[in-house]
């Protein structure tokens, strides 16, 4: 999508014309960052057979976790699906019933940036080594092993802003930024919940984290 | 070299705190490695990176302190220091695979003599894999610490000749701290730094090594 940010009046606008089947990117580690209202209003939307693209695997019943328990999502490809409160992605996984992709957490977040810097593809050396290095090409580059990673493209992505302007520049706070930026900048359309919507102006240029070019919808949630 | 008693996990990390040098950038692991921040002598100048985005990384957040926007890589509450810096998930890996991270702490299953190490994936076949930033951190500061206990529950050694888990990062350890021992490891082999509890004869007898 290009031009004009949308500013929805609503999370179910904001959520239209997410497929079947789609590559879904969605923001935050843990729960700081995570777009809550969005999965909520994609849970209601409907859409099903997912490929869902996170840090984790969600947390306890709400957010990420609300819409692996619906069934709506085919594979997971995140870093740390494994924790204390993440029994729902837990029993997916046990019986059979979701796929696994586990990517280190640098190489996760590098794959979406690649993919939105137009990048084909870049030689890291996490994992060198390692099983999750396992069919890659691996290269020797002044005697160290690297291995070949490749872009993750989003066809959407729902991520979470503190602020934004009618024009989308966003502004995150703390360590809810995580993911946010690179996930705008991966996917072909970016929807982005926000705490707080300003005019066009009232945001310093010189604090704006995502410029509102990657930037396709905004609804304040 | 002295043998006196074992070490309590306070200890290893008043032992880990006090050769972080002066000034230096650290990454401390989820778990026992957080206990190292409660070591640090004031004044060290130590700047602590968290990799879910920042630097300058305070002590845990308690009461009205606690903000859910404001979290550590454990995912609990914690606060920012004077200088901190917030940073995306693509900025704080490229800080940390580009050496610009000086030491960072991890626990392990298993560490080799020659430094490769296993902590991320025990292997077994009803364990769901989950990496984190174990790999990324493990490869990229300039000085990876390891804290753990030098046997499992099963009485067998940490410390080995070669892995056995699942490997998080090959030749990246330089120092292993345990509650009976500290270690340097490299492609020399290991080297004992330091006893604690145990003859140097018993420590190798039971780890099968040569120590160097």
């Amino acid at each position: 999508m290009s031009g004009a940010v949308t500013v929805c009046d609503v999370t179910a606008q904001a959520v239209e014309g997410i497929t079947d089947g789609a590559t879904v990117l969605i923001g935050g580690f843990g729960m700081a960052g995570m777009p809550v209202a969005l999965i909520d209003a994609l849970i209601e939307q409907g859409a099903t057979d997912l490929t869902v693209v996170s840090n984790n695997a969600g947390n306890g019943e709400t957010g990420l976790a609300a819409l692996l328990a619906r069934g709506r999502v085919r594979k997971v490809v995140c870093s740390y699906p494994r924790q204390v409160d993440s029994w729902v992605f837990d029993d997916l996984y046990r019986t059979g019933r979701i796929e696994l992709e586990v990517v280190p957490q640098g190489t996760l977040a590098e794959r979406m940036r690649a993919a939105g810097a137009g990048i084909g593809g870049f030689f890291c050396p996490t994992g060198a080594g390692t099983p999750l290095a396992e069919g890659k090409e691996i290269r020797e580059i002044d005697g160290r092993s690297y291995v070949l990673e490749l872009p993750i493209h989003g066809d959407v992505a729902l991520i979470s802003a503190h602020r934004a302007d009618r024009a989308g520049n966003l502004v995150y706070r703390k360590t809810a930024r995580n993911f946010g930026p690179v996930m705008a900048s991966a996917a072909a359309t970016a929807v982005v919940q926000v705490r707080e919507l300003v005019e066009v102006g009232e945001i310093d240029p010189e604090i704006v984290v995502t410029p509102g070019i990657y930037v396709d919808r905004v609804v304040v949630a | 070299m002295s043998a006196g008693a074992t070490r309590t996990k306070d200890d290893i990390a008043a032992a880990i705190a006090r050769d972080i040098p002066t000034g230096s950038y650290v990454n401390l692991g989820i778990g026992q490695p957080t206990l190292v921040a409660d070591h640090l002598r004031p004044g060290s100048g130590v700047v602590l990176h968290t990799e879910n985005g920042m630097l300058g990384m305070g002590p845990a957040a308690v009461g009205h302190e606690v903000d859910a926007d404001l979290i550590n890589a454990g995912k609990l509450p914690v606060t920012e220091l004077p200088g901190a810096a917030y940073f995306h998930q693509a900025d704080s890996f490229a800080m940390m695979r580009g050496g610009h991270l000086d030491v960072c702490v991890l626990g392990a299953f298993q560490v080799s003599a020659s430094g490769d190490l296993a902590n991320w994936h025990t292997g077994a076949p009803d364990a769901i894999p989950a990496v984190g930033g174990a790999m990324d951190l493990a490869i990229g500061a300039k000085q990876v610490f390891v804290m753990m206990t030098l046997f499992a529950k099963d009485g067998s050694p940490k410390l080995v000749p070669a892995c056995t888990y699942p490997l998080t990062g090959l030749g990246c350890v330089s120092r292993v701290y345990t509650d009976v021992a500290t270690f340097e490891v490299g492609p020399h082999g290991a080297r004992l730094l330091a006893l604690f509890g145990i003859t140097r004869v018993e420590l190798a007898a039971r780890l099968g090594l040569d120590l160097g």
